[in-house]
């Protein structure tokens, strides 16, 4: 990435407001990007530069260089001009292509129109003319055009309100704030005069941190990130508001953080290279064995033969003539290492790639976006994948709670099964939400004969929250939860007649059964995780004082008055029913406060929250001290809903073995909650083991209790305990842990994986994990995220593929060899740092089990083919050498050797590379075996590519030796000896064709039209070509060139020539086909049997489905709080009450945006985060 | 049902291509195509090897060795000497008829015509008759592109200059009677080296082309000298010259010398009797080891004498046949599994 202007970066950075006089001094960047690589003039020598700098290119560059010198020269130079210039100008088309597109964005960028103000008046300026130092105005819903630093806005307080979708992926609103000095100065006249000047740190990529210093009227205010706006950010829900421009164009945060990311690379690439260096090394040895031999054969014979050729005059010595000539036999033997290898590798990933952006089946309707591969480089690492590691919300759930069941006073309502119709509230309500669904009618009747019990459930659901609600017009609410599950229950409650209308710092207005009634609100007891409930204290209008709190069943049934035994043994029965359906649950219940009781507490809270030492601590203990003794009202439960598919994919990856670790930020009863309804937990599994420990030495030991069972499973009894027995050494479990049986699975805290991931545990983790069937860790931080993908990396050597759809998964996208971006509601921050995106988790199984899986296979099997191939064409130069004195002749024409690779056999390799299929698509998904062979990389590794290249020299023995042995006494009809040296050339080259075009027969398992047209038309071209080149016309016209003219005609005529061209193909290809069929027969692969029933037509079984059953059991769900603490607060200290659908941004930014920017600062400090310690021990024990 | 505008636009075209649907023919090594393709080929193979193993024994070839190694030898003498067209010749006798039509090969033994230089040491413009590179050969002709006088030599290179130059003539003796054989040297150089890539510039006398350039160093006489009786077989188009400038793949090789006329007394080839080679003896090979054969051999419809083509084409084919038992053995042991 080239920037506007380079220079050196100052220590501090000072920008004089509407001063462009003195910030020029300074020459910072202007506002303009140029991601663009190229312009005209500089394309050329800037993309050969480039270019030459990868090996191969210099490589070919080299050889071109040493064929220039006539004593070495064993080819022309164009037999490597020509293809090296193909390949240059394909890959120079291509980044032409890429460069111009970014020189479009650029454009439409850097033109986006500002409102600048010069010179007391807001001009237009185009955003490249915005300099630093320039204040400029923005508008609702306007982009901001640099890193601003906020002046004043039109909202009180010099507030505003952005959205950083674009530059973090939270689609949240954020609120900034002026310093507030400025934010007096509101018009464009008072700004025109405004002169403070800005001292602050240079440019760097930091995007919650900013630091400086703003000096104005002989006075200094410190300036926070708080008070910047962001390039990138969209400003929303505020008017208008003036910035100062600090950081313009590429010093601007976005830019500093949109460097070039990581090339990714996958292990066929590196096996590629390996390969080729070991071939360089193959062509070296060839190079001195031969070099050796015409040591030896100048001495020897080529001393003696100076009658009829004499030594050059330079040479005149046989050492110096085996030096030369173990340069020519470099050149001519460089074929082994073909120059279009990498092009044509590149050129089948790019047709993969279009087939993965054009997959139907991988196209989602509803979001109207089609499946995109946005790297070419990775697709056949897709067929090898051997873990994945899955973010939850948003990419295993769709991230939209729906209010699914209740349970009122031991009544339980909602449907198991959707055959119900969904329930009409409009009749009856008019303020219902229209997008609700329930379809249980017995609860609304409950409502509508004012079951009392029903009322103040609702009642409670529509009082006992922080949402804030927006009235746009009436009746046309809008709530901005800060959780979707309490949107889901307010929601709920607004259509069964409980509105929830407006929020005041002390007030709380509702629609009861349409009768508007206002709560005074005394207190919110706020959430927070140790708590796992909240509650509000309300005085409804008839002056009667309630406590409303809801929270986890485990915590709040601890809280009720005695008298509730029997609805609470009725409702916790339903509770165990709703958990085991995998669904959120939260209980309810109240508590009716007499005055006194009421001024008692208030006095003892107003006490704790004025303390300054122990503040939390105290509030904890007031709070406490009132929620107990209370009414039990029922529980909720709600549905955090899967995506489509979720469990049936990962079934099918797990019968394809592929392990399946989530990580999430969530709590661990949530995410074991979808561990279990995306079937990635069962009941069938042998045990679940969750580690949370805080200390090294807990989290070592319940990993070392979690191996012991294991291994006691794998005995036998499940139950079986060996507490007697000694502790087994610790490290060679490993081995033991090869061979477990049983499903296992694994739960872990982000506080115990803190510990875990130290380097003294992590070998001890990675087994105990790896030998479980599911992996949860939950509570991570996107750094863990990432940590657990590289400890795999590291400790697995295997292909990783990462998964997620948020801002946080961008890490883990990034370190694993395969990110995949979820194009979903949380922005499109992990779609732009990954390497595929899709819009729906189920794409999953197509992306890896057919897509991957073929591209890895036609990878393989492409590569194979090529080596065997120019292994076959090249070696014969080697057996000729012992022929022919070791002079370098080449056994082919110059021409031949030239097109060779690129026209004769390029096209069918291709075909095979870009369209075979062994087997159908929906096979690969019936059958997820067929997906082992990837993981194992049995198609193709350095046993592979032996027996590739020994099959190569096979061939090339027999096409040197059969023509060799026929040719050499042999005659054409006339008495015409066939044994010079054109009708040779022809012979050999004419029986590679064959030989090798029939190898691609054999090795192309699906002829498409294009197999076909590639296949018979390579197969003519070489015919056609060689008699142009062969023809009289041409020769007359260059004689020096073409002197093989008239060998193709008097070559081909000669029944002999055939019969050696039948013979050597037959000797080539009988025992391929013979061993192939004998393989195929002893030992066929699963695909070849799938290949086989397919195409016989037989009824095959259904492969066994993994058990999708229903999830019994006595499983205790989580609670239904995605939470934060601090809400409660901020409502009832009434700041920033102005627009309430803007609390939650407020609130954001008071606690420093949401728990993404926690965890992301939480990552410099490494301790292990401190909120997240709420696992009571009863819900430790899952089974 | 509706179909929305803007779902259109992004769903991916459904086209059997852009889904990899396309119809294709899929091929497997199922038993029943692979084994009977084994006999088939086999019984093909043996076929064939049958017929050229057949038609190679009926091939009769007389083989010479002329180069006078042993003392015994007829040409040891002109082998030793240094004298230019030393005589010698040689004797053999048939006792049967060579069926005609009989060609007259001389073959040389490691000599390395394949050698990379030595192949490249030519002037193809020259050899073309444009006379431009009469006066200035090309330089990959060095370092017999000019004489010590600088004088550039036509034809110019290594493969020119090292042009074989004994020469043979036949005799038949028969009841005492001596006949010469009549030799034809006419079309035994391929067609297109006479008609299309060799050339005499287009000067007479032939002579004035070669005007300021020496004869090549080993060459008793000058191109234009080749067969001054025959303009049609001089200087760069003389048969002999093209046979020799036609490269040998491999370093034992053989040319053809001339064929056996077929009229007369040889219409049906050589007769029985004692035949005598009277061979003009100049080219010298004994300083490399080399051998000069002379080679009488007749053809059938698939050239000279091959008994490699026969034999390997019986082993491959038998190798097949026992493959394709082999294979019938597994199949029916270890039948394809064809449920599961």
């Amino acid at each position: 990435r080239s920037l506007c202007g380079n220079r050196e970066l100052p220590e501090e950075r000072r920008v004089r407001a509407n001063d462009r006089e003195y910030n020029e001094k300074f020459q910072y960047a202007s506002n303009c990007i140029m991601t663009s690589k190229y312009n005209i003039i500089t394309f050329l020598p800037v993309n050969l530069f480039e270019q030459f700098q990868e090996v191969a290119n210099t490589y070919f560059l080299f050889l071109l260089i040493l064929q220039l010198i006539p004593q070495i020269s064993s080819l022309s130079w164009f037999t490597t001009i020509v293809p090296l210039a193909l390949v240059l100008s394909i890959t120079a088309v291509k980044d032409a292509t890429d460069d111009y597109f970014r020189h479009k964005s650029d454009n439409q960028v850097n033109n986006r129109q500002s409102q600048v103000l010069i010179r007391g008046s807001l001009q237009n300026e185009k955003w490249m003319n915005v300099r630093v130092g320039d204040i400029i105005k923005l508008e609702n819903n306007q982009f901001v055009a640099a890193d601003l630093l906020l002046l004043s806005s039109t909202e009180p307080h010099g507030l505003c309100y952005i959205e950083t979708a674009e530059l973090d992926g939270e689609t949240n609103m954020k609120v900034r704030q002026s310093v507030s000095v400025t934010s007096e100065l509101g018009d464009p006249n008072n700004l025109a005069s405004f002169d403070g000047e800005v001292v602050c740190e240079p440019p760097n990529n930091k995007l919650d941190r900013f630091s400086g210093t703003l000096y104005w009227r002989e006075k200094k205010y410190s300036l926070t990130n708080q008070n910047m706006l962001l390039r990138g950010c969209v400003l929303r829900n505020t008017e208008a508001c003036y910035g100062l421009v600090i950081f313009a164009g590429p010093d601007t945060k976005l830019m500093q953080n949109s460097g070039r990311t990581k090339f990714k690379r996958t292990s066929i690439d590196r096996l590629m290279n390996t390969l080729v260096l070991w071939i360089f090394g193959f062509l070296v040895c060839m190079g001195m064995i031969l070099a050796v031999g015409n040591a030896g054969w100048e001495k020897e014979v080529g001393s003696l033969f100076q009658s009829y050729l004499a030594w050059d005059t330079p040479v005149n010595n046989f050492l110096f003539s085996a030096f030369l000539s173990f340069w020519s036999y470099v050149i001519i033997l460089n074929t082994v290492v073909p120059i279009s290898l990498y092009v044509s590798v590149e050129v089948i990933r790019l047709g993969h790639r279009y087939f993965i952006n054009w997959d139907q089946q991988m196209f989602c309707s509803q979001c109207n976006t089609a499946a995109e591969a946005r790297t070419t480089t990775l697709n056949e690492e897709l067929g090898q994948v051997e873990y994945i590691f899955s973010d939850k919300t948003g990419t295993l759930t769709q991230n939209i709670m729906t209010f699914n069941k209740c349970s009122i006073n031991g009544q339980s309502y909602g449907k198991d099964t959707h055959n119900t119709c969904r329930l009409d509230f409009s009749p009856f309500n008019p303020l219902a939400d229209p997008d609700f669904c329930f379809y249980d009618d017995k609860l609304l009747e409950s409502v509508k004969v004012g079951d009392s019990c029903t009322h103040e459930f609702f009642r409670l659901l529509s009082l006992c929250h922080t949402v804030m609600s927006e009235e746009k017009s009436e009746g046309e609410l809008v709530y901005k939860a800060q959780s979707p599950d309490e949107g889901a229950l307010v929601t709920a409650a607004r259509n069964f007649g409980f509105v929830f209308r407006s929020r005041t710092p002390g007030t709380i207005t509702t629609t009861e059964m349409g009768r508007t009634v206002t709560y005074s609100l005394l207190a919110i007891l706020d959430f927070n995780n140790i708590r796992k409930r909240m509650s509000v204290i309300v005085r409804n209008p008839e002056g009667r004082i309630r406590l409303y709190c809801k929270g986890a069943d485990t915590v709040l049934l601890e809280r009720l008055h005695p008298c509730n035994q029997e609805v609470m043994s009725i409702t916790s029965d339903h509770l165990n029913e709703y958990a085991a359906d995998g669904l959120r649950t939260l209980a309810l219940a109240y508590r009716d406060l007499s005055e006194d009781e009421w001024e008692a507490w208030s006095e003892s809270h107003r006490f704790a929250d004025k303390a300054t030492d122990c503040r939390e601590d105290r509030l904890a203990a007031a709070y406490e001290e009132i929620e107990q003794n209370m009414m039990l009202l029922g529980a909720t439960a709600i549905e955090d809903k899967l995506q489509e598919g979720v469990p049936e994919t990962i079934a099918v990856l797990s019968l394809a073995n592929i392990k399946i670790w989530v990580l999430t930020g969530d709590k661990q009863e949530t995410a074991v909650n979808i561990g279990y309804s995306c079937k990635m937990l069962t009941d069938d599994m042998t045990e679940v083991f969750i580690i949370s420990g805080h200390t090294v030495q807990s989290v070592r030991q319940e990993l070392r209790r979690a191996r012991e069972r294991m291994i006691d499973g794998r005995g036998g009894g499940v139950g079986k305990q060996l507490h007697g027995s000694p502790l087994p050494p610790p490290l060679p479990l490993s081995n033991l842990m090869d061979n477990i049986s049983g499903e296992f699975a694994l739960v872990i805290n982000g506080h115990s994986l803190a510990h875990a991931l130290e380097a003294d545990m992590e070998a001890e983790f990675v087994s105990t994990a790896c030998a479980c069937k599911a992996v949860i860790c939950c509570r991570v931080t996107p750094l863990q995220k990432a940590q657990v993908v590289e400890l795999i990396k590291k400790h697995k050597k295997a292909v990783t593929l990462a998964i997620g759809d948020g801002a946080n998964d961008i890490s883990m996208i990034k370190s694993a060899h395969i990110g995949v971006g979820i194009s979903g509601q949380e922005g499109i921050q992990a779609v732009l740092a990954s390497d595929y995106s899709f819009s729906q988790f189920r794409f999953l199984q197509r992306l890896l089990l057919v897509h991957g899986r073929w591209s890895y296979l036609r990878m393989c099997r492409f590569l194979c083919y090529f080596f065997y191939k120019n292994f076959a064409f090249t070696m014969v130069h080697f057996w000729f050498g012992f022929f022919c004195g070791f002079s370098a002749q080449t056994v082919y024409d110059q021409y031949f050797i030239t097109l060779f690779n690129i026209v004769y056999t390029s096209l069918p390799v291709l075909a095979m590379g870009i369209f075979d299929q062994d087997v159908p698509d929906h096979r690969s998904l019936e059958y997820p075996k067929l997906y082992e062979p990837g993981q194992l990389n049995l198609l193709f590794n350095k046993r592979e590519f032996f027996i590739c290249i020994a099959q190569g020299i096979y061939t090339s023995v027999v096409l040197f030796f059969v023509p060799y042995a026929v040719l050499s006494n042999a005659t054409q009809s006339n008495g015409v000896p066939l044994a010079d040296y054109q009708t040779f050339a022809v012979t050999t080259a004419t029986a590679l064709v064959i030989v090798v075009s029939v190898q691609i027969v054999l090795d192309t398992g699906f002829w498409t039209v294009f197999n076909h047209v590639f296949v018979w038309g390579s197969l003519g071209s070489y015919f056609i070509i060689m008699f142009a080149l062969h023809s009289q016309t041409l020769f007359r016209i260059f004689p020096n060139q073409f002197h093989f003219v008239g060998s193709a005609q008097s070559t081909l005529l000669q029944p002999v020539v055939w019969l050696t061209i039948a013979l050597a193909t037959a000797i080539c290809i009988v025992p391929v086909l013979a061993f192939r069929f004998l393989k195929l027969d002893l030992k066929p692969q699963l695909s070849d049997t799938v290949r086989y029933t397919q195409l016989v037509r037989q009824k095959r079984r259904k492969p066994p489905e993994g058990r999708l059953g229903a999830r019994g059991g006595s499983r205790r769900s989580g609670y239904a709080f995605a939470h934060q603490e601090g809400f409660g607060e901020l409502i009832t200290s009434g700041k920033n009450m102005r627009l309430s659908s803007l609390a939650l941004a407020s609130f954001a930014s008071r606690h420093s945006s949401s728990w993404i920017d926690t965890l992301r600062r939480k990552k410099h400090t490494h301790t292990p985060p401190s909120t997240s310690g709420e696992c009571s021990p009863e819900t430790n024990q899952i089974k | 049902m509706v179909k929305q505008e803007s779902e259109s636009a992004n769903r991916p075209d459904n086209t059997a291509f852009t889904q990899q649907r396309l119809p294709a023919w899929q091929p497997i090594l199922s038993a029943g195509i692979v084994i009977p393709g084994f006999v088939l080929i086999g019984l093909a193979f043996i076929g064939i090897g049958v017929a050229l193993f057949v038609t190679s024994k009926s091939i009769q070839e007389l083989e010479f060795d002329y180069t006078g190694y042993s003392n015994e030898s007829p040409c040891s003498s002109c082998a030793q000497s240094v004298v230019a067209n030393c005589k010698c010749s040689l004797n053999f006798t048939l006792t049967t008829l060579l069926q005609g039509p009989v060609f007259f090969y001389y073959g040389l033994s490691n000599y390395f015509q394949n050698y990379r230089r030595y192949g490249a040491s030519k002037d193809d413009n020259q050899l073309y008759g444009d006379l431009s590179y009469f006066t200035s050969p090309s330089s990959s002709c060095s370092p017999y592109d000019y004489d010590s006088s600088k004088k550039p030599i036509v034809p110019c290179g290594s493969i020119a200059n090292s042009m074989f130059n004994d020469t043979f003539t036949l005799t038949w003796t028969v009841n005492g009677k001596t006949n010469n054989v009549s030799l034809d040297g006419k079309g035994i150089a391929w067609w297109t080296d006479y008609n299309v890539k060799y050339r005499n510039p287009n000067v007479t006398p032939l002579k004035n082309a070669f005007n300021g350039t020496v004869k090549p160093i080993n060459w008793a006489k000058p191109a234009y000298e080749l067969d001054a009786s025959d303009p049609s077989n001089n200087g760069f188009v003389n048969q002999d010259f093209l046979v020799w400038m036609r490269r040998a793949a491999l370093p034992n090789f053989r040319k053809l010398y001339r064929r056996i006329d077929a009229s007369g007394d040889y219409k049906n080839g050589l007769p029985a009797g004692n035949y005598t080679v009277d061979i003009t003896y100049n080219y010298p090979v004994r300083a490399f080891n080399g051998v000069k054969k002379i080679v009488f051999s007749n053809v059938s419809w698939m050239g000279g004498r091959n008994e490699f083509l026969g034999i390997a084409y019986l082993v491959i084919g038998s190798l097949c046949v026992v493959m394709s038992v082999v294979m019938l053995i597994v199949y029916a042991k270890f039948k394809f599994p064809d449920e599961e």
